[in-house]
């Protein structure tokens, strides 16, 4: 793929976080990319490292403990890792934009929803305070909140509302990349629906690529274009949405499909994948996912698994099974 | 933090609420009452007070109080009602100065502290420290005699003497906000360090500051009235509650009624302070509502 196509490209990123038990290799040698326009599911369980790559990109990973310790942040075609404090701060909001997992807790409750929306456009846009809480009133109307709503306080909204400010915020300048960390986690079932009906609607009305971070397939299914399955740190799969869903090929992958349960079957438990995530601070050498995988070999415990196409734009990091290359 | 949090939430919904919840506490009351008599004898005192606290009167000195000197004379012949209630001017002034002094100064340290952490916290945490272990009205008078007496740097040595307590409790609040998700959304929209700071995070941790100040204002009055007690304060004949104290003191057998009414000017504004102090307190804070 040609470099000026995407939006995105991270190479080899490696974030440790130094704590005193050891180093936490919460992100490890992760490759990524994203084109304009694109959805990606970045998928994996709890510590896997999704949201340390997206604070990583924002470059906000706390410091310490937190560090970058390699790697390249591509963002239309500049290193963002480069960046002076001050460029990122315009980057930040302006160009790539953050949802927080809980909506409760991501607005200040003691600024009404139009200003914390308004100020986002006044860091960004060259406007004065009148024209930035009119663009919040418009954004507020994009999300489908009532103008004379505009001027109450984040515990006067619910949940399902409270995400929509956020989105609105989040929007307001119209990001080139979304970055939405697990959006809907805290909402109930019937609000998640709504609320990712509007993102993939508000996304296609303003072009923004999105992140989609969860360990929700389902949502997946829903909202992305692309996927990306990440364990221990590191992506050990990704693909075109439908090809990972048709055809996953690394064990792990097969291992979360196979966790779900069935609709059309009396299962007394669910399938799960023997053992647990490895401990962060003590990664198993070679293939992280080895000592959990059925089809591990010898060299799986010694050589770090390099990251092989198995049909076009499918990448799979496990030689064994993309050698086999069998089809379900 | 949470409380902090909801309580600010419930002040910023309406004034009206905290008023209502006020309302509730009868000591409260109290001592807004007497805290807006003092306040309306302190703006008025020129319209109120029987004659000016200066004019001297030869001839009716150490008068007991009558029907012509309500609250008697003192060795000059002036009248201590008059003089009281120009030095309520005074005393709340000072009071109120005083703690500005010390919030701004404290609160921005604090919140610094408490924002940044690590090497920047230990400085200025530690620099607080050795402040508090100072006690704070040897240190006032230390900063008073280093600066000379006077109105205007009786209200420094207070001030600076109440800095710590509110880099402390600031610091505190803040520490707990910092963490929080809004805080962290406010940094990826782009916010500065200082925007965040004066803008998402202080805000948040006002009740515990508006408690400990109301509750700092009586202290205040009290270091200062101390203070021009032992002459490093207000320098005569300007009407300070304090310095009056110390002018009736050696005639203290003889008149009590020099003493007596000064010391309890200040124990009334005292009082209600500590009244609305508490009644505060417990308005702003959710956990007590009932």
């Amino acid at each position: 793929m040609a470099n000026d196509r995407l939006l995105l490209d991270i190479r080899n990123l490696s974030i440790h976080y130094e704590v005193e038990d050891g180093t936490v290799r919460a992100v490890e040698g992760l490759n990524l990319r994203l084109g304009y326009g694109e959805t990606l599911g970045f998928v994996g369980e709890t510590g896997a490292g999704k949201t340390t790559t997206a604070l990583g990109i924002m470059r906000l990973v706390p410091s310490p403990p937190g560090r970058v310790v390699k790697g390249e942040i591509l963002f239309e075609g500049e290193d963002l890792l480069k960046k002076s404090e001050a460029e990122m701060r315009s980057v930040r909001g302006g160009k790539i934009a953050m949802i927080f997992q809980d909506p409760m807790t991501s607005l200040n409750p003691v600024i009404t929803v139009d200003r914390q929306i308004a100020e986002m456009v006044a860091l960004h846009q060259d406007v004065n305070e009148k024209e930035a809480l009119e663009r919040a009133v418009e954004m507020l109307a994009l999300v489908g909140i009532r103008p004379e709503r505009a001027k109450d306080y984040p515990h006067q909204f619910s949940g399902g509302m409270k995400q929509r400010v956020v989105i609105a915020i989040a929007l307001a300048c119209d990001p080139a990349l979304l970055i939405a960390d697990e959006p809907t986690t805290a909402l109930d079932v019937t609000i998640q629906a709504q609320v990712l009906e509007l993102m993939k609607e508000l996304k296609r009305k303003l072009n923004t690529s999105m992140i989609m971070i969860t360990h929700d397939l389902g949502i997946v299914a829903e909202t992305c274009d692309k996927v990306a399955i990440m364990y221990a740190g590191r992506v050990v799969e990704y693909a075109e949405k439908r090809r990972l869903f048709l055809n996953p090929v690394h064990p792990y992958t097969q291992g979360l499909f196979n966790s779900l349960p069935e609709l059309d079957e009396e299962q007394e438990e669910l399938k799960t994948i023997p053992g647990l995530m490895p401990d962060p601070t003590d990664l198993p050498p070679g293939c992280p996912f080895h000592p959990r995988c059925g089809y591990a070999g010898p060299q799986c415990a010694t050589e770090s698994p390099a990251m092989v196409e198995v049909e076009p734009g499918h990448l799979v990091a496990c030689p064994v099974r993309a050698r086999k290359g069998d089809k379900p | 933090m949470q409380t902090a949090t909801t309580a600010t939430k419930k002040r910023r919904n309406g004034v009206g609420e905290v008023l209502h919840r006020i309302g509730k506490s009868p000591m409260a009351v109290a001592g807004l009452v007497i805290l807006a008599v003092i306040f309306f004898l302190a703006v008025f005192a020129d319209v109120i007070a029987p004659v000016h606290y200066a004019k001297q009167n030869l001839m009716h000195a150490f008068e007991p109080p009558s029907a012509q000197f309500w609250l008697g004379t003192d060795e000059f012949g002036r009248d201590i009602l008059s003089r009281i209630i120009y030095g309520a001017r005074i005393s709340l002034m000072v009071g109120f100065i005083s703690v500005g002094i010390a919030m701004c100064v404290g609160g921005v340290l604090g919140a610094v502290a408490g924002y940044y952490g690590g090497r920047t916290d230990n400085l200025i945490m530690r620099a607080m420290d050795i402040l508090l272990s100072i006690p704070s009205i040897l240190l006032a008078i230390a900063i008073a005699a280093s600066l000379g007496p006077g109105l205007f740097n009786l209200m420094i040595a207070v001030g600076i003497a109440a800095i710590p307590q509110y880099a402390r409790i600031v610091r505190g609040s803040v520490l707990s906000i910092r963490g929080q998700e809004f805080v962290e959304a406010a940094r990826a929209v782009g916010s500065s360090d200082a925007r965040i700071i004066f803008k998402h995070i202080l805000p948040n941790c006002m009740a515990p500051i508006i408690v400990q100040g109301t509750l700092g204002v009586a202290t205040a009055i009290l270091v200062a009235a101390g203070l021009s007690f032992i002459g490093l304060g207000t320098q005569p004949p300007i009407p300070e509650w304090g310095a009056m104290l110390s002018g009736g003191r050696s005639y203290i057998r003889d008149y009590p009624y020099m003493t007596l009414f000064p010391g309890i000017a200040i124990m009334l504004t005292i009082l209600a302070l500590n009244f609305v102090g508490d009644g505060l307190r417990d308005a702003l804070d959710p956990k007590l509502k009932r």
